[in-house]
């Protein structure tokens, strides 16, 4: 898994790359809270475009990252999210509370 | 009476987290030959992935394990899947199965049950405290026009 982030005023981007299962998850939540205890985002944009495979560990990893920003009184946006982890989220429900770009 | 498969795999590998990709995709490899599409090998590749990962990280919390997995067609086009496990098994599966439902703290979400329900036509869970469980899982084909 490869985790990209980019900073712009208070928003944080964080662009992952490669297969989000359980093996990758832990690296992958080791570089995310790193990236947000640096810049403390007002927003966090999880960009999902290269996120070629998805399971429920990434519902734990992107849950996480939902309760650490509005921890952090901020919040948490999804975008290009690719079908095949667009249904594992559906299935979890995700998509009532965390908003996508989708539509 | 039970019915035989037309074809089979049938791998065993360690309970190492490096071979949750491995599993998911030899049984898409396998599954290719009923010709699904997309979205169909995408469900299988992750109904694959939430019952070998249950095994695991649920299975064998603190050694290493042996899971066997066996992926087979029948007729009417339809793929079963079977992981297995020899670890501590589940004490009650009915509650398991339940959305949320986890022992697994923060690291997990409580919705691997629930996503191999959804993605799959039949899910059927066997377990025994002490010596293990028993994943099985089943998803038809659909054979589409135009298509040999
Ligand atoms: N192979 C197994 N051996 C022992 N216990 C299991 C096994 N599979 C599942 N369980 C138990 O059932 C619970 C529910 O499993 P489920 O896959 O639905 O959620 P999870 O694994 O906890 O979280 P997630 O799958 O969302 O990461 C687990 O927390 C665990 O207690
Ligand atoms: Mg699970």
């Amino acid at each position: 898994m490869e985790v990209r982030t980019s900073a712009n005023d208070r928003a944080l981007t964080v662009t992952l790359r490669g297969e989000l299962d359980h093996h990758a998850a832990r690296e992958t939540v080791t570089a995310l809270e790193r990236a947000l205890d640096a810049a403390l985002p007002r927003k966090l944009i999880l960009d999902f475009g290269g996120v070629t495979f998805m399971d429920s560990s990434g519902i734990a990893v992107v849950m996480r990252a939902f309760r650490r920003m509005t921890a952090l009184g901020g919040s948490l946006e999804l975008c290009n999210v690719p079908p095949q982890a667009g249904r594992v989220f559906d299935a979890a429900g995700i998509f009532s509370r965390i908003p996508t770009g989708r539509t | 009476m039970k019915v035989r498969p037309n074809n089979y795999i049938a791998v065993e590998f360690m309970s190492r987290s490096a071979n949750e990709g491995f599993a998911r995709t030899a049984v898409a490899a396998f599954a290719a030959q009923l010709d699904p599409t997309l979205d169909e090998l995408g469900d299988i590749r992750t109904a694959v992935s939430e019952a070998v990962t249950n095994a695991i990280v649920h299975a064998y919390p603190d050694s290493l394990g042996k899971i066997s997995l066996r992926a087979s067609v029948f007729d009417g086009n339809v793929l079963e899947i079977v992981v297995r496990d020899w670890g501590r098994g589940i004490e009650n599966v009915e509650k398991a199965r339940e959305p949320l439902y986890t022992t697994g703290g923060e690291d997990r979400s409580g919705m691997g049950f629930t996503i191999m329900e959804s993605f799959m036509d039949s899910l059927c869970v066997r377990s025994r405290l002490g010596k293990g469980t028993v994943v099985t899982m089943k998803r038809r084909i659909a054979q589409r026009a135009g298509r040999k």
